[in-house]
């Protein structure tokens, strides 16, 4: 009886240690909440710059936050925001986000310079960036609508070798830059931008 | 003083009053709950959005005395030159969008026994939960012949509005070659950088305006929020550390302490006296008047919480949020008030809906600009420790490295800008 007794308190004490040591993880809303007074609510920014996170893949946000976590994508300070969350709750804000509807503001853009990297578009990107820059459904990153600031940091990161590209991408961004030079890169955000 | 009850007050605010069969009038809104919301700054409307947002059953009044709300956070761009008035005000109409009902008055009473908020217009408003949100007020016996008259020609301006207007207008009209002085306050106060970016705003309409001007900081501290990374800035821009600087920093053990105002002859008078063109007192802190008269505060002055659900400890029903609340170690800053408002409107919901409170997580990001290419951010997330108190998530957060290349500076002042944009709308939009 007394061992029943004594196991039973350990069995409590254990389970009592287990929650008050391993700290409950928040709920999505709770988790995706704390990002809105940047990325907007429900994770649609008003701009200027910060970027929509809202829509984003499932996997792509994961793989961002990982890597804004070891410092292998340059930030101004989102390294230092994701090092606050456990891979759980970046799953759940995740998926939080994935179904989030993308609102997209107006944006000011040269329709010639549009319609030119609405082609080179199709030719360079729209392989893994489908449906002109705005499916998530292939796992990278949404690009139609997204804000120009946020569009070209990300551009300058990944010609200056700063971030680094998949080797699909690479390949693709080195001859667009070959054929076209930086006006292919400009010419391409602004079709982007142009998207309502 | 008439006592109209919830139901009575809906049906002043535009409630639908349907007959029913046996013809007694009754609301339309059936058995939802109501929360009343004292304060229209940012944790009181980011409160009454989230609330409406996450739970529509519940009928949200916030009130709030001024039509308009200026933010304080990036008011400090006014003085630079770079921003104009308009940009930083911010009206209720994007709350009634959210259904919230919002009520131009003044709280002069919350009474928790009776569930009760009264105001001046001599109304009583039922509620099931009261979230305030009072911001801060200034202890006007801190410094001797500084109080709230004297703040009408010298300004504070740490409130945004017209004390911002007064204290642009008078750097616009001091000579090239004159001296503004701003008194920093002690710990713990509102935006604990602000004082420092305000200098270098002011450093920056000056160099491009009047650069023979000085701007000396007399502090009650021996250091400040972000000082390295202040102060290799000044040294950047504004010549700090040089015979020519246009910024002085003056330690609280190096005189900074300042003990009187002598508005007349334009003197600050401390450790060591110094004459000024232009004087921006920013006075001690402590809660906002409303938390002192709904005897929500401790003996400091501030408004202690369950920092969980930001309950009052001291009434239950009540709910602190924002500048006023206890909320160490997230800072006095309105993404803090914004975190807050988010977690304490999730509690309340699953408080009125029977449920537990939901697991808190918090966020702070501060940005501060030095001139319009150069700027830098503080972060941190938080959780709830095992004791119930707020932590800091371990290895999380921190200042924009020392190190950082102007173009990474360059592009904290374009995300500085988008926070302002996006908080801004997720509290009022």
């Amino acid at each position: 009886m007394k061992q029943k007794i004594l196991i039973a308190f350990f069995i409590l004490l254990s389970s009592m240690m287990s929650t008050t040591l391993m700290a409950a993880t928040p709920e999505a809303s709770m988790l995706a909440n704390t990002c809105a007074g940047c990325h907007g609510t429900n994770g649609s920014s008003v701009g200027p710059a910060s970027p929509t996170i809202a829509g984003i893949s499932v996997d792509y946000f994961i793989e961002t936050m990982e890597a804004y976590k070891k410092e292998e994508r340059p930030s101004t300070i989102m390294s230092r925001i994701a090092k606050g969350y456990t891979e759980e709750e970046i799953e759940r804000m995740a998926k939080f986000f994935s179904q989030q509807a993308f609102i997209r503001q107006p944006q000011t853009y040269d329709a010639k310079l549009a319609s030119r990297g609405k082609k080179l578009h199709k030719k360079y990107c729209e392989k893994c960036h489908e449906d002109g820059g705005t499916s998530s459904e292939d796992d990278a990153g949404i690009l139609a609508g997204q804000w120009q600031p946020y569009l070209r940091y990300s551009m300058d990161d990944f010609t200056s070798g700063n971030r680094s590209m998949e080797k699909k991408m690479k390949k693709k961004v080195n001859s667009l830059q070959k054929d076209h030079g930086d006006a292919g890169i400009d010419a391409l955000i602004h079709f982007y931008i142009s998207h309502k | 003083m008439s006592n109209i009850n919830r139901r009575h007050f809906l049906t002043l605010a535009g409630g639908t009053i349907v007959a029913t069969a046996i013809g007694f009038p009754m609301i339309s809104f059936g058995a939802g709950k109501h929360v009343v919301v004292v304060g229209g700054g940012i944790g009181g409307a980011t409160a009454a959005k989230y609330i409406r947002m996450a739970d529509p059953s519940i009928e949200v009044t916030l009130i709030e005395p001024n039509k308009t709300y200026h933010t304080c956070f990036l008011s400090n761009e006014i003085l630079g030159g770079v921003r104009d008035m308009k940009s930083i005000a911010f009206g209720y109409a994007g709350l009634k969008k959210h259904g919230v009902n919002v009520i131009h008055d003044l709280v002069t009473a919350i009474e928790p026994d009776s569930r009760k908020v009264r105001i001046k217009s001599g109304k009583a408003i039922g509620y099931d939960a009261c979230i305030v949100s009072p911001g801060v007020s200034f202890n006007w016996d801190a410094i001797e012949g500084y109080d709230a008259s004297v703040a009408e020609k010298l300004p504070h301006a740490w409130k945004a509005g017209a004390q911002t207007r007064l204290l642009r207008d008078q750097i616009r009209a001091m000579k090239d070659g004159g001296t503004v002085i701003i008194v920093a306050p002690p710990n713990p106060f509102r935006c604990p950088p602000g004082p420092y970016e305000r200098a270098s705003q002011m450093a920056w309409y000056f160099k491009n305006n009047k650069p023979k001007s000085k701007i000396i900081i007399l502090d009650s501290k021996d250091k400040f929020s972000k000082m390295g990374l202040f102060t290799a800035g000044w040294e950047r821009h504004y010549g700090f550390n040089t015979n020519n600087s246009m910024i002085e920093w003056i330690a609280g053990n190096a005189g900074g302490k300042v003990t009187g105002i002598d508005a007349k002859n334009m003197t600050v008078i401390g450790g060591v006296d110094f004459d000024a063109d232009v004087i921006n007192v920013i006075p001690p802190q402590k809660a906002g008047k409303i938390a002192f008269v709904a005897d929500l505060v401790n003996k400091k002055g501030w408004c202690p919480v369950n920092q969980a659900t930001f309950e009052s400890s001291r009434h239950k029903g009540i709910y602190v949020v924002g500048d006023a609340s206890v909320a160490s170690p997230m800072p006095k800053s309105g993404y803090a008030a914004n975190s807050q408002a988010k977690v304490c409107a999730a509690a309340v919901i699953a408080k009125l809906n029977g449920r537990e409170a939901p697991v808190p997580s918090y966020v702070n990001t501060c940005y501060s600009i030095l001139t319009p290419d150069d700027g830098m951010s503080v972060a941190m997330v938080y959780r709830l420790g095992d004791k119930g108190k707020i932590i800091k998530v371990k290895g999380s957060g921190g200042l924009t490295p020392k190190d950082a290349s102007a173009i990474i500076r360059q592009r904290e002042v374009a995300y500085a800008h988008s926070w302002f944009k996006n908080i801004t709308h997720d509290t009022f939009g």
